[in-house]
């Protein structure tokens, strides 16, 4: 790769943007987040009658003052027919993440060396529900010509590298749950290695319809047990946990070479110094019994930031809520930090926004930036009694004020997928 | 105004977007109310489902203009 023998490039953090079940705009969740504040409701945009779950993370409606969401602020009417909810929470973050970067390439040179990576999941879930639904009326010559591209998963890097013009990398990751991270540390890497100077990367997912939440249920994966205490459901770590809890939303980074961002005095929150993969090799939806991919991935991932664990003061777990999963990456994390589990904080902030499948990643590296900035750690809501001790603070119910230089970011998705990102204290 | 061309003009307005008063009998989709080809191919079929007539392919590529929109489906109607 590096045939003439250059060492990666830095990569900082210069612009971030959510849209979340807590709201919109990085402040205005932060802010909730910390507080102990939960986003999860009762799904209204549906009758959830047939579902055995029938809560969700939906992110509220508002005005941007407010920090919700009117789209009408942030994508013209006639355009918004013809992208599919994900693509259009994607550019509702974006839109933050790059106005808050102040990037705007006045040459061709610049807009050739900026790119995007905005990933997702699941992608157009609902409008490929709606378009079978034609196909099945006999109407398959009335589909719209915007089916397509208001499904296609690729489409969130494509509408954003349109809205600004952005020439370079255009891209895309898909790897379920993982896919956030994915995103952000692929794009790091496109930066590391030379092929774009800034990327504007994430996740994004809109999954919370009929087909998205039956299907899931089927899996048994949803918590079923919360219903009437939807702000109680997600609760990693927990005895009480049940499954994870869906969430839609996006999360974007404006990723930038170091010297780049300094050249033009950008606001640095952070530096991207580890990214970590692995595969289970296992099963299609459990994770491996021993937790060893998990384990990997973070390994990995602290190795390349060429830091010990012992460094390392927050994790943002992927901690879903499941029954399986939260122990076995609890046990991964203790194996890897072994004596030093003890001075960790480990939170799950799915707690709190639910599982954002494609966008988690993206979402949880930006608190775990956040987690750097402010020296907080937020909180593991509802866990009140963990179904196993552990040396390693779980941060439960209550934000925790705490020096954090370093923080790593877990997301493992099905298909037996890991993926870990390392941050660091802006340089 | 004939009801053809007042209806073909409200779902051009919808459609696309656009303010009322631009949408004048010469104005083309792509030139002058910013459509694109998916835009068009879009227009089309709503036409056919407001009119009940079907546009065959040849026949929408030169559906590019409000007035050959409004002529096309006078024509179909009177057949």
């Amino acid at each position: 790769m590096f045939a003439n023998g250059a060492a990666p490039r830095r990569v900082v953090v210069t612009g971030m943007g959510i849209a979340c079940p807590l709201g919109l705009g990085v402040e205005h969740v932060w802010k909730r987040l910390t507080a102990g504040d939960s986003g999860i409701s009762a799904i209204q945009s549906f009758d959830t009658k047939d579902l055995p779950a029938r809560i969700a993370g939906q992110v509220p409606s508002g005005n941007r003052e407010t920090g919700g969401l009117d789209l009408s602020e942030w994508i013209p009417v006639k355009d918004q027919k013809k992208m599919d909810r994900f693509i259009q929470l994607a550019i509702v973050a974006a839109t933050e993440a790059v106005e808050d970067s102040g990037w705007k390439p006045e040459d061709e040179d610049g807009r050739c060396a900026t790119g995007v990576m905005i990933g997702s999941g699941i992608g157009g879930l609902q409008t490929i529900y709606e378009a079978s639904q034609v196909v099945a009326a006999g109407r398959a010559k009335r589909l719209s010509p915007f089916f397509i591209p208001s499904a296609l998963i690729n489409l969130a890097s494509g509408h954003v590298s349109i809205k600004y013009g952005f020439k370079g990398p255009n891209h895309s990751a898909v790897t379920a749950c993982a896919t956030g991270v994915h995103a952000v540390g692929d794009a790091a890497r496109l930066i590391a290695l030379g092929d774009a100077d800034v990327m504007v990367a994430g996740g994004a997912e809109a999954a919370i319809s009929e087909i998205g939440m039956a299907g899931f249920a089927a899996a048994r994966a949803l918590s079923t047990g919360y219903n009437d205490t939807p702000q109680q459901a997600s609760r990693p770590w927990d005895e009480g946990r049940d499954g994870f809890v869906m969430g839609e939303g996006a999360g974007v980074m404006v990723l930038e070479e170091y010297e780049h961002a300094k050249r033009r005095g950008a606001t640095i929150y952070a530096e991207v110094i580890g990214y970590g993969m692995s595969g289970d090799a296992y099963h299609i939806t459990a994770p491996s019994e021993t937790g060893d991919g998990a384990f990997r991935s973070m390994r990995a991932a602290l190795r390349s930031a060429k830091v010990t664990p012992a460094e390392v003061q927050y994790v943002n777990a992927h901690g879903t809520s499941t029954p399986l999963g939260d122990d076995l990456e609890l046990g991964a994390v203790e194996r890897l930090w072994g004596e030093d589990a003890g001075k960790l904080a480990m939170s799950s902030t799915k707690s709190a926004v639910g599982h954002l499948l494609g966008a988690a990643g993206a979402v949880e590296g930006i608190f775990s930036v956040l987690a750097i900035r402010d020296g907080v750690a937020p909180p593991t809501l509802n866990l009140e009694k963990a179904s196993r001790e552990s040396a390693i603070d779980r941060v439960a119910k209550v934000a925790q004020e705490r020096p954090i230089t370093v923080a790593l970011s877990n997301s493992f998705g099905f298909g037996g997928t890991n993926a870990s990102i390392v941050f660091r204290a802006a340089p | 105004m004939s009801d053809t061309a007042e209806k073909v003009k409200k779902i051009i307005v919808e459609h696309l977007g656009v303010e009322e008063a631009k949408v004048t009998e010469d104005a083309s989709f792509i030139d002058d109310l910013g459509a694109d080809s998916l835009d068009t191919v879009e227009l089309v079929m709503a036409f056919e489902e407001a009119f009940g007539v079907e546009i065959p392919d040849d026949a929408a590529e030169k559906i590019t203009t409000v007035k050959s929109a409004i002529d096309y489906i006078e024509s179909q109607k009177a057949a």
